[in-house]
């Protein structure tokens, strides 16, 4: 291995930083895919995992990828949620692994929402 | 590294590995392999995540959900309902004491909510055996301050600026020390990590190691450099073996990346590391002693000065600092003294960590700052008293301490507010006492400590300690007389005055604390033959209540003695010349119909 310069410390942080970011809990954007029964039939493991390549081939790496159970209106699964930081969360619907690059350079790294596949802005209320 | 969208933070510390974290670990995996998931969640072993009461303990990041008391058994279903679907799973999270429902955020858990973590800064948020994962989180970045851009007084100016005090136990000035070793003549200098961790029932400096072992190294790395030190040990005792096992990896890792050896990054600076175990003596926490035992002689304490500053290791100037000191500095030199100074109370800067053990309802390893109250200690930290009894006292500092009393549970914890209190800082241990503990049986119990581990040096010390446990034990069997508690104090104020070290100079502490508050205890056991608490057997008999008595015959079946009789249906009676006061019969009784008297 080769002997570190002070430089190189902080070249190895940025390689590891997806790694602690995520375990301070903070983002700039939560995505949540919800995974009911039938989320997963519809293919929502799918969008998972595309997301997850988006997350690794992108530079912006505070991104908090979770899952969630049924969102409720199981016909138009899959579904996710994206919530920006300080922003009220948007569904989108009838996802496809190749919708997802889109939505997530449009919307999770540059802050606009894709009005094609969003569903609505806003969640229910609750107590 | 590789993406992952959720890492489950599993401890790894002794307590949770001991309680089968490496199972879980096995079963997370399969589970998650089940169900395609492991490429999409990670499990991380971490180190002590301080909650030890409920291990095996993992938390859920990036949503910081915490599980608790996990088994083999629940994995299937944890698995499936949070990582697959979605749905944390409430039944595996901890409902604190007060509450009725679960809490799921580390946040919300009042255990967690009022530390504040600097010498832990990492733990449960990196892998202990990867540098990586440390320097991610800025380490060995103070380092390089210290090496690229700090004048060697500097480094020590800025220790000394930031009130830091040694946290093994005495307290004394961090960058005084290291200044007195700095101005010493000459290139042979040693410094010293001591991680003789003696007291019983302390682990904090275990669990640093064990948790994250650089943050040791760059502690020692950045004294070595202030002082100019050219070689390092790291005195760890031979019973903390995954401490050791990962104090060794942390050692190859910071050689292979060139950060110990020779030229550490690239400024021409040469320090190393090596080991020593020691094997666990309590005397070997005292600097000289130490020493000793590290140059391969007897742990005995020598006349001080010359201090270890002066003439230490093979005579040459040494600097010992503890674990915990250490663990520190980089912290110190990274956010600056006046940062550091803003934490705590007015002579006892930062945060220190203790190992909150006894009657509490949360036990583990906390981080708090300076100037914290024992009340928020007990009661908002450690959840209150178990079984809701009433508190009685706190002992602190180990064996060489002192037992703190309920009227003084709004004392902020701080070295000179505990001594004035009779107690000690030293290095941490808090042990929490309820109304059955007896006081006298306290101070029993640590004078018999005392008398082992005592080196025999000082006659004071080694006949005294002796003596005084042969008064305190006679006055637990009830064969205490009047004229014993003067004795006491007299013997204690002698064997303060003729040790030569720490262990003597503390070694009365335990009685002489108990005398100052729990005099009455001392004054039932000589004057009426009684144990208040019901903890002396020599001072109290069991009885059955037959009022209470449901005749379930529970303890009657129970009793290894047989000493319990009793017709079928009818209240059971004690035969008090058979019974050995053992208790089964008490902690057996659904009804509470066994008394002690």
């Amino acid at each position: 291995m080769a002997k570190l310069r002070p430089e190189d410390l902080d070249k190895i942080a940025e390689r590891m930083r997806k790694a602690v970011s995520l375990r301070d809990g903070a983002g700039r954007a939560k995505v949540t895919v919800h995974m009911g029964t039938c989320g997963i039939a519809a293919g929502a493991r799918k969008i998972m995992t595309a997301l997850i390549r988006c997350v690794d081939e992108s530079v912006v790496k505070d991104v908090i990828l979770t899952t969630s159970g049924c969102a409720g209106l199981c016909s138009r699964e899959p579904m996710m949620t994206v919530e920006l930081a300080g922003q009220a969360p948007v569904k989108y619907v009838d996802l496809t692994e190749d919708r997802i690059p889109r939505i997530f350079t449009e919307h999770v790294v540059n802050g606009k929402i894709v009005a094609e596949y969003a569903l609505a802005v806003g969640s229910e209320q609750t107590l | 590294m590789k993406t992952y969208r959720t890492h489950l933070m599993l401890c790894a510390g002794t307590g949770c590995v001991s309680n089968g974290a490496y199972r879980i670990k096995a079963a997370l995996e399969r589970e998650l392999a089940k169900h395609y998931l492991q490429e999409e969640v990670a499990v991380v072993m971490t180190g002590c995540n301080g909650f030890c009461a409920q291990g095996p303990v993992m938390i859920v990041q990036p949503e910081g959900i915490f599980y608790q008391l996990l088994t083999d058994e629940a994995v299937p279903h944890l698995v499936e309902e949070h990582f697959l679907k979605g749905r944390p799973v409430e039944r595996l999270m901890y409902t604190p004491p007060e509450a009725k429902t679960p809490v799921p955020r580390m946040s919300d858990i009042g255990f967690f909510r009022k530390q504040r973590l600097i010498a832990l800064r990492n733990r449960g948020l990196i892998d202990p055996e990867k540098i990586e994962e440390y320097i991610a989180r800025g380490g060995y970045r103070a380092l390089a301050k210290a090496l690229t851009s700090m004048r060697r007084e500097e480094i020590v100016e800025e220790i000394k600026k930031s009130g830091l005090r040694g946290r093994g136990g005495a307290g004394f000035p961090t960058g005084l020390k290291w200044e007195l070793t700095a101005k010493q003549p000459g290139d042979e200098k040693f410094i010293v990590c001591n991680g003789d961790e003696g007291d019983p029932g302390a682990f904090m400096d275990r669990s640093i190691v064990e948790s994250d072992p650089h943050s040791v190294l760059e502690g020692m790395l950045i004294g070595a450099r202030a002082m100019g030190a050219s070689h390092g040990f790291v005195y760890i005792r031979q019973e903390y073996p995954l401490a050791l096992e990962r104090l060794n990896l942390a050692l190859r890792q910071a050689r292979d990346y060139g950060l110990l050896g020779t030229d550490i990054l690239g400024t021409g600076f040469d320090f190393d590391i090596s080991v020593h175990r020691g094997a666990g003596a309590f005397v070997c926490g005292e600097e000289t002693s130490l020493i000793g035992s590290l140059e391969g002689r007897p742990p005995e304490p020598r006349i001080r000065p010359p201090f270890p500053a002066e003439s230490g290791v093979r005579g040459k100037p040494t600097c010992i600092n503890n674990v915990e000191t250490w663990a520190t500095v980089a912290e110190i030199i990274s956010r600056g003294a006046e940062w550091f100074s803003r934490i705590g109370t007015e002579t006892s800067k930062g945060t220190k960590v203790f190992s909150l053990v006894g009657k509490v309802k949360n036990t583990g390893l906390v981080e708090v700052p300076m100037g914290i109250t024992l009340r928020e200690m007990v009661y908002e930290i450690g959840g209150g008293i178990e079984g809701d009894r009433k508190f009685k006292a706190v002992q602190t500092g180990g064996p060489s301490g002192g037992c703190i009393p309920a009227s003084l549970l709004d004392l902020p914890i701080d070295y000179e507010r505990l001594t004035e209190a009779g107690a000690i800082m030293g290095s941490g241990g808090m042990i929490v006492m309820d109304e059955d503990n007896c006081m006298v049986d306290v101070a029993r119990y640590f004078l018999e400590f005392l008398r082992d581990e005592s080196c025999g040096k000082c006659t004071a010390c080694r006949e005294g300690v002796d003596v005084m446990y042969q008064i305190v034990s006679d006055i637990c069997a009830g064969k205490g007389a009047e004229e014993h508690i003067p004795l006491l104090e007299e013997l204690g104020q002698a064997v303060k005055d003729g040790s030569m070290c720490a262990l003597g100079g503390t070694a009365p502490n335990p009685v002489m604390s108990t005398l100052r508050y729990f005099r009455d205890e001392y004054e039932a056991h000589i004057k009426e033959h009684r144990c208040p608490a019901g903890v002396c057997k020599a001072l109290i008999t069991f009885r059955i209540d037959p009022e209470k008595c449901k005749a379930c015959l529970v303890c009657n079946k129970n009793c290894p003695q047989e000493a319990i009789s009793g017709e079928k249906k009818k209240p059971q009676k004690i035969d008090p010349e058979k019974c050995v006061k053992c208790g089964v019969c008490r902690d057996m009784c659904k009804f509470e119909a066994v008394t002690v008297q």
